[in-house]
């Protein structure tokens, strides 16, 4: 028989916690519902604009009753459980029925507080939470003139505003001398008091509301000064108790809500909790943003897959009022030890803040122009390290040239409909606002699927995010926080690693069934990035999955636009010799090779090879000791140097001979985007070591070690990581920094964004600082070395390895004749 | 007229992977799908010819390494929303594992 889950509460946590855990297993629980609302699930969030007149109830509604029996759920509405028994494990509900659980989700939400003062249970008197309320209020506008709301915070503003809208004139009452004071600070709260008074809002300010008068219903309002003032309605938004007493009644611990762990299980294990009656970690969410996020973890666990974990939210807010936009995010206040940087321009009615502490953005406060929330808020999020970006960072993203096209002065707001966003594939702003309009798109991936904008070298992503949310609102900005690795998942590159280490799980397909992959094979997005994440995890034991490679690191060449290949061999260091250049001369002879060039990368490349010539023309390579370069991988490329002491009058170490050094240490590592390294022997950086991903120069006291440059759509040059003596030392500081690498970066992250991501802080940490954890790395380097150095060439052309890449499967065309 | 021609076994193919067969049709693409179905299409992408043999297989498609489109391999048709289409061909496996390409 199947385990019995019951949820207590009808709302937007519990729901989707249930529908979270259909999607991992719908088959393990049979599932009641008790609500104490009379309808399905709805969208709590869109009451304002419901109440605004911009929505209808049916707009709001998430779950109709059908989905419940389609997912064969027993919903009791306007059922109000009242007492749970724990030890029977048993809930009773006020209408009579009792019913068994072998698990239960506690999801009550909260209730609006209503100030206990006088005449506080007078009809009229009401909070801002459910359908119910609205009702009222609307019912009070078509009857009624006057409207109190008390409490200048979002919910109150979105009620007072929606009051407006149906013809009420309107007093917000705020205790305090600044509107929402959890969201924003003086300055904008003087903005949006401004300009929500010239919408006809009233403002009471700094008011203590003493009672509410009326005999049958009320009639007004007295605050502590003695003023009065006439109401037929009074909306009391000053804040939201989380529902716990049914928790506590059957003895569940709880303090200011239920209290749970990071697996959002309560002190009962048997019983869980999601939303805002919960507290994690000592807070409270009154978003749905990280009910969410806690909804996903609770239904891993509630199916028994145990190993997601949350670990808090961030959270962010926008105030939902037609034509006013505010965004607050983070402890925008600052502390002693942080500064803000602050843009002002009030005639255009803009505001911007952003606290900074450490490099790092704590805090956000945006008035007027909020178009740029979503990407502060993901800075602060990941923690990224904004010392570079500080003087342009309050003109936003679209200032900072992300874009990769020269021209990015504009926001994307401004541009106009054939401006170009995406390089690639020629995608216009037009052509993406109305697929978002008209197909309905939420996220990135479903932009990128059906435009293809921002789906090859990704440079645009950022503003096609900051289209999705200029044109979506906040829709876009309730979106869930982690990208996940592609559309075949939900889980982001980190838990999908974390989950393979902590489950040792040793190939593609474990992988996919045990994190419950939604297609049969993944996609060509994850696959190679699984493959890459198992044979880092596994060197010794992980088999390469073939299937899962890109063609160029299945075949070993790059395939080209017309199907043919190129074959680029190693040349260590650059250094090569008459007899290599002989073969390399031969073999473009023998192989009629059309195009033979060199690379910037000191190396030859052969272009134009057919598929079957590939193994003919390796085996002669390999006859001079030439090897496979791979120049098709995400792997080590090349180790550019400069003739250092050897010849060059400047020279003041042996470059050259440490670039060698470097390639034989690292050739044949995989890596989860290109690496490429060069050696410069003086600070001329005739090898132009500073725009590669390790880059060492040399100096007349040793070597300085340089990281994370880039050349290609956006240039950056490398931070400095330390500087050493000994040959030896570079070996060891290099194998230990690709080792990180190799292990922290997500898949097709390049060491630049890389380490823009985590902050040179915490890569001279665990690199220069840690001398037991650089030695680790080395020792992990080496380790994974011994089984990444064959030359895949050689297996190919004379080992007898995947030789059906390279033949047809069978020439029929003659065949075809004869039997014509 | 339509012949069956006998192409090869299917443990010629890798599971999720392809091999060509030259035709008088050109290059033919036999793709092995983790549930060992299957298919023949053109080994020629709709949009820019790339060959699709060289693709990701995953589920019934295949991806185009050069441009990322995804081929349905039932249908020889481009997943939406790209459109476009690649011929298709009809094989069988016999319980054997013989594969016969109708031409
Ligand atoms: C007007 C308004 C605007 C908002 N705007 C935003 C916004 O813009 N962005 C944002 O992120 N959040 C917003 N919120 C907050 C968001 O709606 C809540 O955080 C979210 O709905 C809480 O979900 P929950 O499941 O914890 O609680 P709820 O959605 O309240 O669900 C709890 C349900 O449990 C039922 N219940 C309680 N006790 C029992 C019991 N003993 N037996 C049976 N049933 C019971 C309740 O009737 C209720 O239906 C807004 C809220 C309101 C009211
Ligand atoms: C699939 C796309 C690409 C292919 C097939 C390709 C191919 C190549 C090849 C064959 C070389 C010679 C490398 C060698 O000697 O080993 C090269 C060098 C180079 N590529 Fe690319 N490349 C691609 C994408 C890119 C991108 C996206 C960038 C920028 C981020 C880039 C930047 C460079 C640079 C800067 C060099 C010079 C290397 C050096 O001086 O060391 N390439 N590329
Ligand atoms: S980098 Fe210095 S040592 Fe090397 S070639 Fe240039 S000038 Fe000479
Ligand atoms: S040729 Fe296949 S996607 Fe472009």
């Amino acid at each position: 028989m199947k385990e019995k889950l019951i949820c207590i509460g009808n709302g937007m946590a519990g729901i989707r916690t249930i529908e979270e855990l259909l999607k991992l297993n719908p088959e393990q629980y049979d599932i009641t519902v008790f609500g104490a609302e009379p309808y399905g699930n709805y969208n709590r969030i869109l009451l304002s604009p419901v109440l605004a007149g911009e929505k209808k109830f049916d707009d709001i509604i998430l779950n109709e009753e059908q989905w419940y029996q389609e997912n064969n759920i027993t919903l009791y509405t306007g059922h109000t459980i009242e007492r749970i028994d724990r030890a029977k494990r048993t809930v009773y509900s006020d209408k009579g029925i009792s019913l068994k659980y072998d698990r239960l989700l506690l999801a009550t939400g909260s209730s609006p507080f209503i100030i206990p003062v006088p005449g506080h249970t007078l009809p009229g008197v009401i909070g801002f939470r459910d359908i119910k309320d609205v009702e009222i209020m609307l019912d009070a506008a078509k009857t009624s003139k006057h409207a109190v709301v008390i409490g200048g915070g979002l919910l109150g503003l979105e009620a007072a505003n929606g009051l407006l809208k149906q013809g009420m004139e309107v007093t917000v009452v705020h205790l305090l001398d600044s509107l929402m004071e959890q969201q924003l600070d003086k300055a904008a709260a003087a903005l949006l008091k401004n300009s929500l008074e010239q919408t006809g809002l009233n403002f009471l300010m700094e008011a203590e509301t003493a009672e509410i008068l009326g005999d049958t219903k009320v009639s007004g309002v007295r605050f502590k000064n003695g003023e009065e003032i006439p109401a037929d309605l009074v909306v009391m938004a000053v804040g939201i108790r989380p529902n716990i007493e049914l928790a506590k009644k059957c003895g569940l611990y709880s303090e200011r809500g239920i209290v749970v762990n990071d697996t959002l299980q309560t002190y009962d294990p048997r019983i869980y909790a999601v939303g805002e009656c919960v507290q994690h970690r000592n807070k409270l969410y009154g978003l749905v943003a990280p009910l969410f996020e806690q909804a996903k973890v609770c239904a891993n666990h509630l199916a028994n897959l145990g190993y997601a974990r949350y670990e808090g939210s961030i959270t962010s807010t926008k105030l939902k009022v037609t034509g006013i936009d505010v965004f607050s995010a983070g402890n925008f206040h600052g502390g002693k030890d942080s500064e803000e940087l602050i843009f002002q321009d009030p005639s255009q009615g803009i505001y911007k803040k952003i606290v900074v502490e450490n490099n790092q953005i704590k805090g956000t406060v945006l008035y007027g122009d909020t178009l740029d929330g979503a990407w502060y808020f993901q800075l602060m999020r990941d923690g990224v390290d904004i010392s570079a970006q500080r003087e342009r960072l309050l003109f936003g993203q679209a200032h900072l040239g992300n874009s990769g096209h020269s021209d990015d002065t504009n926001a994307v707001a401004a541009m106009s409909d054939n401006t170009e966003i995406c390089g690639c594939n020629g995608v216009c702003k037009g052509d993406i606002v109305n697929a978002i309009i008209e197909k309905k798109l939420f996220t990135l991936d479903d932009v990128r699927s059906q435009t293809k904008a921002s789906s090859s070298c990704g440079s645009c992503t950022a503003l096609v995010e900051q289209l999705l949310a200029f044109t979506l609102g906040s829709d876009y900005s309730a979106t869930p926080k982690t990208k996940p690795l592609c559309a075949c998942t939900e889980y982001p590159h980190a838990d999908v690693k974390r989950v393979i280490k902590e489950q040792h799980l040793t190939s593609t397909r474990e992988v996919m069934d045990f994190m419950n992959w939604t297609t049969p094979d993944g996609c060509h997005v994850c696959r190679p990035a699984l493959n890459y994440y198992l044979l880092c995890a596994w060197p010794a034991e992980y088999k390469d999955e073939s299937q899962s490679r890109f063609i160029n690191e299945r075949i070993h060449a790059n395939i080209q636009k017309d199907g043919t290949y190129s074959v680029v061999p190693r040349v260590w260091g650059g250094i090569t010799n008459p007899q290599e250049l002989r073969k390399m001369a031969e073999v473009a002879e023998k192989f009629n090779v059309p195009t033979v060039k060199f690379t910037g990368g000191q190396r030859i490349d052969f272009l134009g090879v057919k598929k079957q010539d590939l193994p003919g023309i390796w085996e002669e390579l390999n006859k001079v000791g030439l090897v496979s370069g791979h120049a098709y991988g995400k792997a080590l490329r090349t180790v550019k140097t400069c003739v250092g002491t050897d010849w060059c009058r400047f020279g003041t170490q042996d470059s050259t001979g440490m670039g060698i050094k470097l390639e034989k240490l690292t050739w044949g590592s995989w890596t989860p985007h290109k690496f490429k390294m060069a050696v410069s022997g003086c600070p001329r950086n005739c090898a132009e070591a500073t725009i590669k991903d390790f880059g060492v120069v040399a100096v007349d006291s040793g070597w300085e070690l340089y990281i994370g440059g880039n050349g290609g759509i956006k240039v950056r040059v490398t931070d400095l990581l330390c500087k050493v003596e000994s040959e030896d030392e570079v070996l060891e500081y290099c194998s230990a920094f690709i080792q990180m690498y190799r292990e922290e970066a997500h898949y097709l992250e390049r060491t630049a964004p890389w380490i823009e991501r985590v902050g040179l802080a915490e890569i001279k940490n665990k690199i220069v600082e840690n001398a037991d954890n650089r030695k680790a790395l080395y020792q992990r380097f080496l380790e994974s070395q011994k089984y990444a150095q064959q030359d895949p060439w050689e297996e190919r052309a004379t080992k007898g390895v995947a030789q059906h890449e390279f033949k047809v499967l069978k020439d029929i065309s003659t065949q075809q004749q004869e039997l014509v | 007229m339509v012949n069956r021609i006998n192409i090869g076994t299917i443990n010629d193919i890798p599971k999720l992977g392809a091999r060509v067969v030259q035709s008088k049709q050109g290059e033919i693409a036999v793709f092995r799908t983790a549930d060992d179905s299957v298919f023949a299409i053109s080994d020629s992408c709709p949009h820019k010819n790339g060959p699709l043999s060289q693709g990701i297989v995953s589920g019934h498609t295949v991806t185009c390494p050069l441009h990322n489109w995804r081929i349905n391999l039932e249908t020889g048709e481009a997943i939406a929303p790209d459109e476009g289409c690649t011929g298709r061909f009809t094989v069988y496996v016999e319980a054997d594992g013989q594969l016969f390409l109708e031409i």
